[in-house]
């Protein structure tokens, strides 16, 4: 194999667990479920963008954001509005007193569409703003905190205002915004409908096939020069900082790569689940998504995308039978995740692999099928420590 | 001015100056558990909040009992004693169980704590019921006090001030005038050192986080005067804990008070100004816009990197 | 519903079965029924029907924080389905019940009533609390063809062939009020005060238009406060300087609880001022203590009090199914019509395809529901009287006003 590919799959290991994941996700789930349940499946695997993205920034970058919901549904948000506008068209409104506006404007003595809603009359910028205004907006926050050496707790309390702030402001504007009901009903894209079974199925594919080249994306960055020095910046960040290099330039542009992965999660969200609304932007989401993370393993982005699956199923397949117990599971889980297996899965599943490994050899054991990689130039566990930057001296 | 006569707008400067206090009164006691507990150990509690739903739901507990023995107008002092207590006794195991294993990992407390509290909600919901409740209050602590005829300050917001007073003033006694204190500082100045002087620096920790849990739990007691009691109550206060902590520097007492402060008089001029909503988001925002400018807070302790 | 509520369900549903054999004399030779209606014949759409059994969905938050409010539908719906059963069921056949849980989440909504049309196929769902919910289900129960019955009072602004909403639209729970503040306590000056969401806003503009363009009043302030928010001190402060002569409030949730605790520690209480509140029932009482709202004002279509026959029956079956210490408010008793209309639907249809469901319910007048008389308008919300309540410290109220019946109207001329 030669160097890019390498990077990409993230050696033999790394495509061996892609492969599996591939297919799981691309052939067997299609396969074995009805289309109600591939449709929930798809609608978890949005939020698995959000757990790949809290391994770059979280497990290898050391920053926890408590604010991811703010990008994914900052993309979400940007797909519905132009989904809305299509779903306006004069002849369904009609019974508004200014037809052609999406309903919530109308309720709200809105005659015109408000400039910035402009733009998603086209789907070309609103792809653009999906991609872009997340990104953006992650940029301008980490811009601010990084330079100024803002992290660990700090960061993550900063991001959880944000989103508080955000969340908010969605509600209270809802004119502009669809208010707390969000924005729903949406019914087409470009015409096709996007409601259909089999609008699901094409829906499910497109997911699926992004979050993988999503995977493959981030393995190839973690497993550069960028993502060494990532892992360093998260252990010895003085150090990294000593040694000449910029370390808020590579704290920004991991944010904003985060930002912009969740964004895309939330833009198929909104596809595939027909609506947005400002709850997935709140706090609980928010912090949700990070227990999908560590379950799966803060540290493997295969790990997380199970993560993701496994949480949401037993969400749903408790709270239909056992919804008191539910939430006892979900804190145990948490409780005991993070306090027996900071590793998630992932880690239980190295583990094991190396047990196995190292008796049949002793060379030198593999810990994570990412960090395989990287790892012979790195000495530093995968421990989770990350000293707050201005908590404590 | 704007058709109000002079007295009209004296009245509402006395008493808006004082919703300002009370709110001030509110934010103080959110917070300074939490300070004592972030501020010192590092620590962040994401469930501060379900501690002092465990106050208040003391207090509610109390009060039933008090109705049934008509004893309504005493038994308040004792709820909030009742309430530090149980707190302090549900954060000392909690500590013991969950925290101490943490302690090297700030980011993981933080959700190991958050599990924690989807737990004790849950056992709030299971316990209590879904519905939210409220406590029987002492008659002493309804309506409103006249000065004037025209000038009326709550009662429940004088007493709330009271007690923010009479916590801190403890804290501070604490912190700084007992053999306790001395060991907390000591340990959070130089942890291997203090134990190298014979300070047993594992239970100053428990104790430490007991203690902020505790006065979390006096906060839940007083707030049953002045908002709800329900399973989620809790999480209603959390972020706002959050950012006065922050906001006034986390490892300083003196901070934490600043920032209760500011942050109460900017909330309740701007609500006063504009709406209530709008103004929290601005109050908010201006907090994160200064945090992203000055990082450490408005009082961070000066200590060597 | 935990394990405690299902056991207790279990035990009542027994006891509910002889209290409601009056109603099943009444309401069904059913059992003759089931032999006329071949499942055939009442179900051509592959609905879960058999020769004996009829499938529905119950939807709401059993955990999270709507529970709170929600708790008392779910209660409401499964004591009307119990009845039903012991009447002899529908067509000869007995409801079970699906119940699923919205977790206080919308997607959770839109997933769970995708579930229940799709995978289990129940002929009717009783749920949705918040608009937010029913906004997120709805376009699955239109693709789907579902039938939903949604109790919760209302901004309107919405109607949908597959929904019938027990609940009041806006103007059914605002207008009669305003104009009884107007006449009974010549109010001229009014505050307005809401939680910052859909439903306190889209009320509070049809309130301001009803007070400005036909009470001759004036709006002196309106204020949103933001969800969740439990510090009212400079609201409270802005509103003495007003000085209205009518708060009318629609705070939600937590933030409710605070305002009126507030409200009262300021010196803020009914001997000095009149304040009429759309968002209190008797279950929020629980939370804010009826000491701070002795003598202050509801709006709603019902209340526990009430006093009628059918209500005297109802409260009494209530809480021997679900404890004597329950209380039932206005939605509680909005979700208690939904199964007795789809039964009375599917018994004019003589079938229980949603299509033919949809078209026969409209018309209809329940003349047994404990809120008294509705009936069903073709814009599928019911025709119901306005009451005003006034307080009393035991958390119950005085109903001081009954307004004749009201057209419901979802989309009002004039206030929009």
């Amino acid at each position: 194999m030669n160097t890019l590919t390498d990077k990409l799959l993230g050696g033999k290991q790394g495509a061996i667990g892609l492969a599996i994941l591939a297919a799981i996700i691309l052939i067997v789930l299609p396969l074995g479920l009805d289309p109600f349940r591939i449709g929930m499946v798809g609608k978890y695997l949005t939020y698995a963008f959000v757990a790949v993205s809290l391994v770059l920034l979280w497990g290898y970058g050391g920053i926890l954001s408590l604010g991811q919901g703010i990008f994914f549904g900052l993309g979400g948000y940007c797909m519905a509005m132009f989904l809305k506008l299509e779903a306006s068209d004069p002849v369904s409104t009609k019974i508004q007193t200014t037809p052609g506006i999406p309903d919530f404007m109308d309720w709200n003595q809105i005659t015109a569409i408000p400039l910035f809603w402009q733009p998603f009359h086209s789907f070309t910028l609103t792809i653009l703003a999906v991609l872009l205004v997340p990104t953006l907006f992650a940029f301008i926050i980490g811009f601010a905190m990084f330079k100024r050496r803002v992290g660990g707790v700090y960061f993550a309390i900063i991001t959880q205002a944000i989103a508080l702030i955000l969340t908010i402001l969605i509600v209270g504007q809802q004119g502009y915004t669809g208010g707390v009901n969000g924005i729903t009903d949406l019914k087409t894209l470009l015409g096709w409908d996007i409601r259909t079974d089999h609008a699901k199925y094409i829906l499910y594919y497109i997911n699926a096939f992004l979050l993988i080249a999503i995977i493959m994306a981030s393995r190839y960055i973690l497993s550069s020069k960028f993502g060494m020095l990532l892992l360093a910046m998260r252990d010895k960040e003085e150090r990294v900082r000593f040694s000449g290099y910029d370390v808020s330039n590579f704290k920004i542009f991991i944010f904003c790569f985060a930002a912009l992965i969740s964004a895309i999660g939330g833009a198929m969200f909104t596809l595939q689940v027909g609506f947005m609304s400002p709850t997935f932007i709140g706090i609980v989401p928010s912090i949700e998504m990070v227990i999908f993370a560590a379950v799966g393993g803060r540290m493997s982005l295969i790990g997380v995308v199970y993560g993701t699956l496994l949480v949401n199923y037993g969400k749903s397949v408790f709270s239909e039978t056992y919804p008191e117990l539910w939430l006892f599971l979900m804190g145990g889980l948490f409780i005991s995740v993070v306090m027996f297996f900071p590793n998630g899965l992932a880690g239980i599943y190295t583990d094991l692999m190396k047990k196995f490994q190292s008796r049949k050899t002793k060379s030198v054991p593999v810990k994570l099928e990412v960090v395989a990689v990287v790892h012979e130039k790195t000495e530093s566990e995968p421990i989770l420590t990350s000293e707050p930057a201005g908590a404590k001296a | 001015m704007f058709g109000y006569s002079m007295a009209d707008i004296g009245n509402i400067v006395v008493m808006q100056g004082f919703s300002g206090l009370s709110l001030f009164s509110v934010l103080l006691l959110m917070a300074l558990g939490l300070a004592i507990i972030f501020g010192q150990m590092g620590v962040i509690n994401m469930a501060h909040g379900e501690f002092m739903t465990i106050g208040a739901y003391t207090t509610v507990f109390l009060s039933k009992l008090a109705v049934k023995y008509d004893i309504v107008n005493y038994y308040f002092v004792f709820a909030i004693i009742a309430a530090f207590i149980i707190a302090f006794a549900i954060g000392y195991l909690v500590e013991f169980v969950l925290i101490r294993h943490l302690y090297k990992r700030p980011l993981d407390t933080l959700l190991a704590t958050w599990g924690l509290s989807l737990v004790m909600q849950q056992i709030f919901r299971s316990t209590f019921g879904a519905k939210e409740v409220s406590a029987e209050l002492p008659q002493w602590l309804l309506g409103a006090f006249q000065p004037t005829s025209d000038i009326e300050i709550p009662i429940n917001g004088v007493f709330v001030m009271g007690l923010a007073a009479v916590v801190t003033f403890g804290v501070f006694l604490f912190m700084f005038r007992s053999r306790w204190g001395l060991n907390v500082r000591a340990t959070v100045q130089n942890r291997v050192m203090a134990g190298a002087v014979g300070i047993n620096t594992k239970k100053v920790d428990r104790v430490t986080f007991a203690l902020g849990c505790g006065i979390a739990g006096v906060a839940g007691a007083a707030f049953t005067t002045i908002a709800s009691t329900g399973p989620t109550t809790g999480s209603l206060y959390i972020v706002d804990s959050f950012m006065v902590v922050v906001f006034g520097g986390a490892a300083s007492l003196m901070g934490t008070i600043a920032s209760a402060f500011g942050i109460a008089q900017a909330q309740s001029i701007l609500q006063f100004f504009m709406t209530s909503s709008m103004g929290k988001v601005t109050t908010l925002l201006v907090i994160v816009l200064i945090l992203m400018m000055k990082p450490e807070g408005l009082f961070a302790a000066k200590v060597r990197k | 519903m935990s394990k405690y509520d299902r056991r207790q369900f279990m035990k009542t549903a027994g006891a509910v079965v002889g209290a409601s054999l009056a109603l099943g004399m009444s309401a069904g030779v059913s059992n003759a029924f089931a032999a006329d209606f071949a499942t055939a014949k009442v179900n051509t759409t592959k609905l879960a029907v058999t020769d004996k059994t009829v499938k529905v969905g119950i939807l709401h938050s059993s955990t999270g924080t709507m529970a709170i409010s929600e708790t008392g539908s779910i209660q409401a719906e499964k004591l009307a389905i119990a009845q039903i059963n012991a009447s002899g069921g529908i067509l000869g056949r007995k409801i079970e019940i699906i119940q699923e849980d919205g977790a206080s989440d919308w997607p959770t909504f839109a997933e769970k009533s995708k579930k229940l049309l799709e995978n289990d196929h129940t002929a009717a769902v009783f749920g949705c609390w918040t608009s937010a919910s029913r906004k997120a289900a709805l376009p699955v129960f239109e693709k789907d063809n579902g039938l939903l019955f949604y109790p919760t009072f209302y901004e309107g602004l919405e109607q949908s062939k597959n929904v019938f909403y027990t609940g009041q639209e806006a103007t059914q729970q605002i207008l009669a009020g305003l104009d009884w503040v107007a006449k009974e306590k010549k109010a001229k000056t009014y505050y307005l005060i809401g939680s910052d969401y859909i439903w306190p806003r889209t009320s509070m503009k049809i309130a301001r238009k009803h007070i400005e363009q036909h009470l001759g009043g004036k709006v002196v302030g309106e204020e949103y406060v933001a969800l969740g928010d439990t510090q009212f001190g400079s609201v409270i402060n802005k509103i003495k300087l007003k000085k209205p002569d009518v708060i009318y409030a629609a705070v939600v949730g937590g933030s409710n609880v605070a305002w009126f605790k507030q409200l009262n520690a300021a010196g803020i209480n009914s001997k000095k001022q009149t304040l009429l509140t759309i968002s209190v029932t008797e279950d929020e009482v629980l939370g804010i203590g009826g000491e701070n709202l002795e003598g202050f004002y509801s709006a709603m279509k019902y209340f526990q009090s009430v006093k009628n026959p059918n209500n005297e029956k109802f409260v009494a079956d209530f809480k021997k199914m679900w404890g004597p210490k329950s209380v039932i408010g206005d939605v509680t008793q909005a979700a208690y019509l939904g199964p007795w209309l789809w039964k009375a639907a599917v018994e004019r249809a003589g079938s229980f395809d949603v299509d033919k469901v949809v078209v026969a319910l409209p018309g209809y007048e329940m003349k047994t529901a404990p809120e008294g008389y509705v009936k069903v308008d073709p814009n599928h919300h019911l025709w119901s009287k306005a009451r005003i309540g006034k307080w009393r410290a035991d958390g119950q109220v005085d109903v001081v006003y009954e307004s004749p019946l009201i057209k419901p109207d979802p989309f009002p001329k004039g206030y929009q």
